[in-house]
């Protein structure tokens, strides 16, 4: 199963995902609803109402960035690391 | 009076508590959050904070131990479907062409937060949205009335309604060219009655609770505007307020001007004096028991958003806006460059209270008549309510 990695400030909101997470997942989507089941609230942290990635928020799987930021369907391998993060943007 | 002041700022909400005489602030929760809007329920005790996370969006907050915890309340969103126009998307050329275009609505912004009779509460928010619970903040929902008001373009959910909006935007809505609802007023002697007050499109009323609108621009001028007195469009009021004592007296802090209604807003006088330095702000406040006393915390003006002449002072009206006093006692009067939001302005009785993007927070025991400071180097406050 992939494995996740947050940004440390999401840690402040959601201390049950601090360090390294497993969950079940194909895409990006489905790890965000893993999530989002692990802890209720999350999705609407890094995405809008309508699914979409918040501007200021970015994806990695493997170390690459995903593409799809409206419905999050970047696939992700079974033994993927997916690493969620804030989009440095200066100030 | 109230011995406790509630402060949102950029950077946290503050309490700011009276003993003894001294005002003393601490910070009760959201380090490092920036919050928009910060009100106790007078009914149930509960603290509200709405939150503006830089990368994580606009979130609820509230405290039912009087802000020792604060948790992550029901969240506001805006339901599927819901669009709204907004202007066509840059060009190459760095300019928008042609009709506006239909965007589906998300949460940019929670900008105020008021509260009716016991278990309703309401939420406006960027883009133009009027959110209402009637289970004291465990679900919200959109005002459909208001959404879907035929100046906005109709019913968008269905089909494309009229074809076009009438309503504006906000450089508050953080990127985007969107309306924003940030006052919300209910007639104490109907709940039933409500005004609020949106930027950039003006003022509306509901009688019947929110099933229909109407727009209360009558007498209201734009200034910036080929057709100044028009009812329907781009109107900015700032912040509106009215006299619990006297509902039917209404102020506006508006754009272009302070305006007062004598007839529940449904006819404004524009009541400026230039000559005063009356006449560009951001908040109002209205005595509680006297229509015609008022007071605003001056700017220079929409171009120059800033102290007059490096003077801060709080102009109050007892006429109605024939006149009005300037209120600079306790008030840095050199060197100032504080403004003052529209939600930084508070009355409680014969008490009062300002804070501004400067981190200062100012308390008159007096009605304005003087002035002591309750804080300073505060991170910039963006409202101050007594709580």
């Amino acid at each position: 199963m992939p494995t996740v990695q947050l940004t440390s400030h999401l840690h402040e909101f959601f201390g049950n995902l601090r360090g390294t997470t497993t969950v079940e997942g194909a895409t990006v989507r489905e790890v965000i609803d893993a999530l989002e089941a692990m802890a209720p609230g999350f999705a609407f942290y890094v995405c809008d109402e309508v699914g979409r990635l918040r501007q200021h928020v970015l994806i990695y799987v493997d170390g690459v960035r995903t593409r799809d930021r409206a419905t999050l369907g970047d696939a992700v391998q079974p033994g993927s690391q997916v690493l969620i993060v804030q989009a440095l943007s200066g100030g | 009076m109230s011995d406790r002041i509630l402060v949102g700022t950029r950077k946290g909400t503050f309490l700011v508590t009276r003993n003894s005489g001294r005002w003393t602030p601490r910070l009760a929760g959201h380090g490092g959050a920036g919050v928009n809007f910060a009100a106790r329920d007078p009914h149930t005790g509960t603290l509200w904070a709405l939150l503006g996370h830089g990368h994580w969006g606009a979130k609820l907050s509230r405290s039912v131990d009087d802000g020792v915890t604060w948790t992550d309340a029901p969240q506001v969103k805006y339901p599927e479907g819901a669009r709204h126009y907004l202007p066509p998307p840059p060009t190459d050329t760095g300019e928008g062409e042609g009709a506006p275009v239909l965007k589906p609505a998300t949460l940019l912004k929670l900008w105020c937060l008021s509260f009716g009779q016991p278990g309703r509460m309401y939420i406006g928010t960027i883009p133009g949205g009027l959110f209402v619970s009637d289970d004291g903040g465990e679900s919200f929902a959109l005002n459909r009335g208001l959404w879907d008001h035929e100046s906005r373009g109709g019913d968008l959910f269905a089909g494309e309604g009229n074809g076009t909006t009438k309503w504006f935007g906000t450089p508050a809505a953080e990127g985007e060219f969107s309306p924003g609802l940030h006052s919300i007023v209910v007639d104490p002697r109907d709940p039933q009655r409500v005004l609020v007050a949106i930027s950039t499109a003006g003022v509306f009323e509901t009688t019947d609770g929110g099933t229909t609108w109407r727009t209360r621009n009558q007498g209201l001028l734009m200034d910036y505007s080929p057709n100044p007195g028009e009812e329907w469009a781009g109107h900015d009021p700032h912040a509106i307020e009215l006299c619990p004592g006297q509902p039917d007296h209404v102020w506006q802090q508006n754009h272009c001007g302070v305006f007062a209604s004598r007839d529940g807003a449904a006819t404004w006088k524009r009541v400026s004096s230039p000559d005063d330095g009356v006449h560009f702000g951001f908040p109002v406040a209205v005595d509680a028991e006297d229509g015609n006393t008022a007071w605003v915390v001056p700017g220079v003006s929409d171009a120059k958003r800033m102290a007059i002449d490096g003077s801060l002072f709080v102009a109050r009206t007892e006429d109605g806006g024939a006149t009005w006093q300037p209120l600079r006692k306790g008030l840095p009067q050199q060197n100032a460059y504080d403004v003052v939001y529209r939600h930084g302005l508070h009355n409680a009785g014969d008490r009062l209270a300002f804070g501004s993007t400067t981190g200062n927070l100012y308390v008159s025991e007096d009605r304005g008549d003087s002035w002591t400071a309750a804080a300073q180097n505060l991170p910039p406050i963006y409202s101050v309510r007594f709580a």
